[in-house]
């Protein structure tokens, strides 16, 4: 196998030196915002995830592509993510589950990714720097410099309308009928609220009448990429449903519904973005551990009275769960339905249905 | 919630002595959970008998009874200090036991008495009952294999019936697997369903469908009492199915999971602890997993803290015995801080980005008639770990950590083994677990056996093969080139698999130092990472680092003076927990001093490699390399300031780099001295010169030169390899023949032959044995102004020629006259001021009436210094380190950290140390003492009187001195005089005799007639002596060997006591001492006394 030499550059001017893995770039430079994740499994369900539209992933665990993927683990139809960062990425995969290799996905998907680099050095970086622009390829360091400084990063795009659904369309049998907002939602999402309702999904733009009509008894906002002010058509909604219908979001869907409620939200250092985030659910003090991927957070205080905090990060304290006093809805900021992570707050979509069916929980 | 304030004194059970199976990772556990909860305000109370251990310091606990950890002993020490609590989840298998027989009687757990704390009585039946536990999983939905359990044979052939061979025999309340096994045909499950019944507590059995070839995994799992359920650890197996795990080659993380298929586990791991209702603490639970279908089944659950939690604490920071301790009194893990972070609670899932590689360290060629295959009883007396950035870094780090000669992966010298060895052999040598598979996977993939093959020979997962061939392939990339030739990316990429410069020298046939200066040259240095829970997400404070080849070097500027301790690397018979003691005890003592201490050690089971023992540690391998370049980055880190080094407290690891460090470094006595000692014709001048007599004797490098020395000094000869500890293939030869084998054995082709062979630089020693001496050890320390402190003068109950580390000793001597012992102490200050001692000494003498001879002198710390500590309550190890320092004696004295001898202030107190056996676990194995020492540990008894003490340390050992029923007889002839004083006694005690018909014919002519008379094995008599030990009628064998080898009847004999747990012993010496031992006990039952009374604190 010949070695494609290939490097990182961030924004900052600093150099990682690797080799170029998954598909070839025709121009040699990708660019995008560069993040970290600390999960040690569950790479695929990662760079399936449409959350990481116009980032780039580094896996902080060194070996990755190690059980090959299968489609049953896609998050979504395709990756959405601008690259993918490894120390070493497998060349033979080992699972009776496996259908390809990690590498060939990103081939077949036209992502690209860099390999041997220093991954624990980049985190310590985006540690201390925040998530900032980079790029990598095998083009030159001043090409790579160049496109790093040109990229804009997150803040302010909306990346939503690059992920979200062209078009309705309805998944699950459960009971109950929900609608749910599609702002990049992932297939576990969908999933777990099979078991409850039947689930019509709708585009990001789909205004609150259009929901409405469709006689829902419940209203799901979904995860999704990017910074929440920039989807004000999904506040705009989101505002209008809220008091109507019960609600519940998910990641940026807690963001948007924050937005909606007249609060605010702000971008994190670093973000949260791994499987291993202690989260404590204040009404029985007990610690859930969770799956975590946002940059932007909750302003708790900003939303004064309206809501009440049900969640806390035990790292940093931030916001990670809310419920609105005066209507039926609620919103966490991490991934209870995991994928990749720790089944401990799956209980929540249970906990939706009961909204659902008695009004409270 | 907060601690609980309703208890006030907490009683915690130790675990003893280090056996197979339950090693020092019980002492790093029980430390913590001291410490911890004397933090806490507790008053806490110790049980343990291992004076070896860092945990039965006086200063970890209030009260420290190093006493035999039996229940009955146990309820005395509650009955004294009535404890509130007690807590046995940190104590291993041994704690829990103990827990479970003081529960049954009423004794603990039960209202009026104290609470057990951890992990109550039904949890704990509930998870070591194999039927319960089976019953409970099913219960909650999980899947565990058929299985049916069994209490009788014929139960057993019932079960058998169902379920079908191949079936996997497991008895209940067993540690590491004694008594496990798979049997594939009738004939094997007869007999492993024979043993398993008998090595079970409770005489049962679990008798279960063989999953071997499938995947293993092991979840480590917390709980709080609010219950908070955290993962901290995967951890994947090497080996499938079939070996037990504490003999596998195991992974951190788990590799080779999905996501799914790994929530899947942990889901199950939470569900299993919450069912069996472990309150608080840590457990792990094992999982086997169809490679082909992903089916899991649950294997067993641990409701305490276990060796793998040592590992895993230490592959990723969390310091579960910490925090379960904690947990324990009633914390949450909300409420306690990672001690890493600092910033972020203990309620979080650790995440690596590193890969670490545990392997086992077996002894096999200590035990000779075992097959040195690997099963589902675990055999293995110790393990590295290694911590790389990828799995083969991880790999090759681990296997050259190992110290058994290689070097890492093969490319190295020990390869040419499979030089004639076919490809076929090969592969079918890989079906099996033995110590050397490993080493055959590498070999058939670089002689191109593709992995595909490879994996259907051995069933390790094809994606660790292929990451082997990664290793092969970087190999066969450079081979043709030079060092010169390499470039800067090449150097990566081969430093990156973890090869190290002494493989490269070999495959470049040149010598490893040029290897190193020309990867300088090229700019590729190791860098440091940091251990730190979270993967770099958050900031670490704690410097605990590994090596690899990156970008980046976390190691932090530091000015402070600083000291690096170099630790003891895996335990092995001859070197293990005693030597950790020491540098624990340094890193202890220079810190209170004032310097930066930093630890260089790969034993993930230590004290010495938690985090917070030293205030750097680096998880590396002892070899030439790795050492120099820990040196290089603490000197860089300083400035250019290189610091000093301990070699001297680590038992042989370190002493053997102490010449390959620069001389100036080396704190204490210098190297010259180091080798002065070592050198047989230097040391043989030093003797002449101080006119201190030593058995005639010399070195020879093959058989002729053997032969000359024993002309001029006769026979019985003791050989034995230089630079070696623990009797490595030590013999005592009395003929020809025998000499001829010994020799063959150490060259070339023998088991010490692999490991490097014989020559002018490696030698054979060839003394005179000298027969009925008394073998008396010392340990002193001698200062730069000359002071010489004597430590310690222990009396050896066995007669010279059984190993010093397996035979009983005691302080102070029992028997030598008052004068001899003075001889001693003056030849040994006198050895200590010709060798230029700065520290600890060790001397060995065999006493002959009153001539005294001196064996040896290891100008290095021995392994009695923690049992001379313990017994004299003077902190040698602390002593000798700051001595090495360049303190003085009298400026320690000062200081208040040397204390004098409390020996001294009461005199009616003797200590007795007895060595652990390993016998148990190989039947097959000659209990017979010898010169090789087999000993894995050793425990301690103090009491008023030798025979009292005595007493205490056998019951310790787990030889119970009975007081009644009939002791049986057989003895070599030289052993029968004395005979006549233990019959006497024992009838004189009340007891019966039986002797085989040699030793009751010699008794009879001294007017002794014994009870029964039974034949020799061979005889055709109508019972014979392993007939009448296996009925059950005998309560104590005493039979000496009979001279020189091979397969006697005293052998058959030894082995049936073994077998039937009956008590024995093996030297007339130590059959006196039982019977002192008996006599005093029928006198005075049993008393337990703390450490801090005897040391009157």
């Amino acid at each position: 196998m010949t070695i494609r030499e290939a490097a990182l550059v961030l924004a900052d001017g600093s150099v990682f030196e690797g080799e170029a893995i998954g598909a070839e770039s025709a121009t040699g430079i990708s660019a995008g915002e560069v993040v970290f994740n600390t999960v040690l499994s569950g790479y695929q369900e990662v760079i399936t995830d449409p959350s990481y539209a116009g980032q780039i992933i580094s896996f902080t665990y060194p070996h990755i592509g190690n059980y090959g993927v299968t489609s049953l683990d896609n998050e979504s139809s395709r990756p959405f993510c601008r690259g993918v960062i490894v120390r070493e990425m497998a060349r033979r995969h080992s699972s009776y589950r496996a259908e390809q290799s990690l590498d060939a996905l990103l081939v077949k998907s036209g992502v690209s990714g860099i390999g041997g680099i220093d991954t624990r050095r980049l985190t310590r970086v985006l540690r201390d720097a925040g998530a900032i622009p980079g790029a990598f390829g095998t083009a030159s360091y001043e090409q790579l410099l160049a496109a790093a400084r040109a990229e804009p990063g997150t803040d302010g795009v909306d990346l939503v309308s690059t992920v979200t659904t062209g078009k309705r369309y309805s998944v699950g049998n459960g009971p109950l009928k929900v609608v749910a907002y599609d702002f990049g939602i992932k297939t576990t999402i969908l999933r777990c609220l099979s078991d409850i309702a039947t689930i019509e999904v709708v585009p990001a733009s789909t205004t609150a009448a259009e929901v409405m009509a469709m006689n829902p008894q419940g209203v799901f906002l979904s995860n999704g990429p990017g910074d929440p002010t920039t989807v004000p058509y999904a506040v705009q909604a989101i505002t209008e449903l809220v008091g109507q219908v019960p609600v519940f979001g998910i990641c940026l869907g807690h963001q948007l519904l924050s937005l909606a409620l007249g609060g605010q939200t702000y971008k994190l250092p670093f973000g949260h973005h791994g499987g291993n985030h202690p989260v404590q659910h204040l009404a029985s003090g007990h610690v859930e551990i969770t799956s975590q991927n946002h940059n932007f957070c909750v302003d708790a205080e900003s939303l004064g009275g309206r809501v009440s905090t049900t969640h806390i990060n035990l790292n940093d304290k931030s916001n990670e769960g809310m419920r609105v006093n005066d209507a039926r809805a609620f919103s966490v900021q991490y991934h209870p339905e995991a994928g990749p992570g720790p089944h401990d707050s799956r209980y929540l979509f249970e906990q939706f249905a009961e909204l659902m069916k008695n009004g409270t929980f | 919630m907060p601690k609980r304030t309703d208890i006030s004194s907490i009683l915690i059970i130790g675990s003893g002595p280090i056996v197979i199976g339950q090693a020092c990772e019980f002492d790093y556990s029980g430390t913590q959970a001291c410490r911890v909860l004397k933090e806490e305000g507790y008053r806490v109370i110790l049980a343990n008998s291992n004076p070896a251990t860092i945990m039965t310091d006086p200063d970890f606990a209030h009260r420290t009874y190093i006493e035999p950890l039996t229940w009955e002993v146990i309820a005395k020490i509650i009955e004294r200090e009535k404890p509130d609590a007690v807590l046995a989840t940190l104590g291993g298998q041994t704690g829990l036991n103990l827990a479970m027989a003081l529960f049954e009687r009423g004794l603990v757990g039960v209202p009026g008495t104290p609470e057990l704390i951890g992990a109550n009585a039904e949890s704990i039946s509930t998870a070591e009952d194999r039927g319960k536990f089976k019953e409970a999983m099913i219960e909650i939905g999980l899947k565990v294999p058929a299985s049916g359990i069994a209490h009788t044979l014929e139960e057993s052939l019932e079960v058998i019936k169902v379920i079908g061979l191949p079936a996997i025999i497991r008895p209940a309340y067993i540690l590491g697997g004694r008594g496990t096994g798979i049997a594939a045909t009738h004939e094997e499950f007869v007999k492993l369903a024979s043993n398993g019944l008998h090595a079970s507590p409770i005489s049962e059995i679990l008798i279960e469908q063989s999953i071997a070839g499938w995947k293993e995994y092991e979840l480590e799992v917390m709980r709080d009492t609010a219950d908070n359920c955290v993962i901290i650890c995967s951890i994947e197996n090497f080996d499938p199915m079939g070996v037990h795990t504490g003999d596998s080659i195991t992974v951190a993380p788990a590799q080779t999971l999905s996501d799914v298929e790994y929530q899947l586990m942990r889901d199950a791991a939470l569900a299993c602890i919450r069912r069996v209702g472990v309150e608080t603490g840590g457990s792990n639970v094992q999982f086997a997993v169809n490679p082909e279908t992903g089916e899991q089944v649950v294997i067993e659950m641990n409701p305490r803290v276990s060796r793998s939690s040592a590992l895993a604490s230490k592959a990723t920071g969390f310091p579960i015995a910490k925090i379960a301790a904690k947990l324990a009194v009633g914390y949450t893990l909300d409420e306690i801080p990672n001690d890493i972070t600092k910033m972020t609670p203990a309620s979080f899932e650790p995440t690596i980005d590193y890969v670490v590689t545990k392997i086992p360290r077996w002894a096999f060629e200590k035990l000779p008639g075992t097959s040195g295959i690997l099963g589902t009883q675990m055999q293995s007396v110790g393990e590295v770990m290694a911590i790389g950035r990828t799995f083969p870094e991880s790999l090759q780090k681990a296997l050259r950590s190992l110290e058994q000669g290689r070097l890492g992966l093969n490319c190295d010298p020990a390869e040419k083994q499979f030089a004639n060895l076919s490809t076929q052999e090969l592969l079918t040598s890989v079906g099996v677990g033995t110590p050397d598979r490993i080493f055959t996977i590498g070999e058939l993939l670089l002689r191109g056996i593709s992995v595909d093959e490879v994996y259907q020979a051995c069933k390790v997962d094809p994606w660790f093969l292929d990451q082997m061939l990664m290793i092969i392939e970087e190999r066969e990339a450079v081979k043709s080139l030079s060092p010169s030739a390499m470039s800067k990316q090449a150097w990566k990429r081969i430093k990156r698999v973890g090869f190290s410069d002494a493989q490269l020298a070999y495959l470049w046939s040149t010598h490893e130092d040029d290897v190193r200066r020309i990867r300088e040259m090229a700019g590729v240095l190791p860098t440091y990472k940091t251990v730190d829970t979270c993967s770099a997400e958050f900031a670490a404070q704690t410097p605990y680092h590994y090596s690899t080849y990156e970008d980046e070097n976390e190691v932090r500027p530091s000015d402070r003076p600083r000291v690096i301790i170099l630790g003891s690397g895996p335990n092995r018979i001859g070197q293990g927990i005693e030597f950790d003691y020491c540098c624990v005890h340094a890193s202890f003592a220079l810190r209170d001093a004032g310097y930066e201490t930093v630890m260089i050690n790969c034993n993930p089971e230590t004290v010495s490699t938690d985090y917070d023992t030293s205030d750097r540690l680096y998880f590396e391998p002892l070899t030439k390399e790795d050492v120099l370049n820990v040196i290089a980055a603490e000197t860089a880190a300083a400035g250019g300031r290189a610091p000093k080094v301990i070699v001297s407290l680590g038992g042989q690891t370190p002493l053997k780099l102490s010449g390959l460090i620069p001389a100036e470094l080396i704190a204490g006595t210098s190297p010259v001295s180091i080798d002065l000692a070592e050198d047989r014709e230097k040391w043989n001048e030093l003797c002449e010169s101080l006119k201190i007599p030593q058995p005639p004797g010399g070195t020879a490098i093959n058989l002729e030169q053997a032969m000359a020395i024993v002309e001029r000094v006769g026979f019985p000869v003791l050989v034995r390899p230089s630079y070696v500890l623990g009797g490595r293939a030590m013999q005592i030869v009395h003929d020809r023949d025998h000499l001829t084998r010994a020799m063959a054995e150490l060259s070339d082709f023998g088991s010490l032959g692999k490991e490097g062979g014989l020559s002018a630089e490696r030698p054979v020693l060839v003394d005179r044995f000298l027969e009925d001496a008394t073998e008396v050890d010392v340990d002193a320390i001698r200062d730069h102004t000359g002071e010489v402190l004597i430590g310690g003068v222990m009396e050896h109950v066995e007669e010279a020629g059984v190993h010093s580390g397996d035979s009983a000793c005691a302080i102070p001597p029992q028997t030598l006259p008052k004068w001899v012992v003075e001889v001693i102490e003056a030849y040994t200050a006198a050895i200590a001021a010709a060798l230029d001692v700065r520290g600890p000494i060790n001397v060995q003498y065999a006493v002959v009436g009153t001539s005294v001879y001196v064996i040896e002198a290891n100008p290095r710390a021995s392994r009695t210094v923690p049992f001379v500590a313990k017994a004299t309550g003077v902190p040698l190890a602390k002593v000798a380190t700051r001595v090495m320092l360049g303190s003085t004696l009298a400026e320690l004295r000062r200081e208040g950290l040397l204390t004098h001898s409390v020996l001294l202030d009461f005199p009616d107190t003797v200590a007795v140390k007895e060595a652990v056996l390993p016998f148990s676990r190989f039947p097959e194995v000659d209990t017979a003492l010898g010169p090789e020492m087999r000993s894995t540990g050793e425990v301690m008894g103090i009491d008023k009187t030798f025979g009292r003490a005595f007493y205490k340390a056998e019951l310790a050992a787990g030889t119970v001195l009975p007081t009644t029923g009939m002791v049986f007889l057989s003895l070599a002839d030289g052993d029968k005089p004395a005979g006549i004083v233990v019959a006497h006694r024992l009838r004189a005690l009340g007891f019966g005799i039986a002797a085989t018909t040699g030793t009751a014919a010699y008794l009879a002519r001294f007017g002794m007639d014994v009870d029964k008379v039974v034949g020799k094995v061979n005889e055709n008599a109508a019972i014979t002596a392993v007939d009448l030990i296996a009925s059950g009628e005998v309560s104590f064998v005493v039979n000496t060997p009979q001279g020189r080898g091979g397969r006697t009847d005293g052998e058959a004999i030894r082995k049936a006591a073994n077998v039937n747990h009956v008590s024995s012993v093996t030297t007339v010496e130590a059959a006196l001492a039982a019977v002192q031992g008996m006599a005093e006990q029928l006198d005075h039952p049993l008393e337990v006394k703390s450490l801090q009374e005897y040391h009157g604190r």
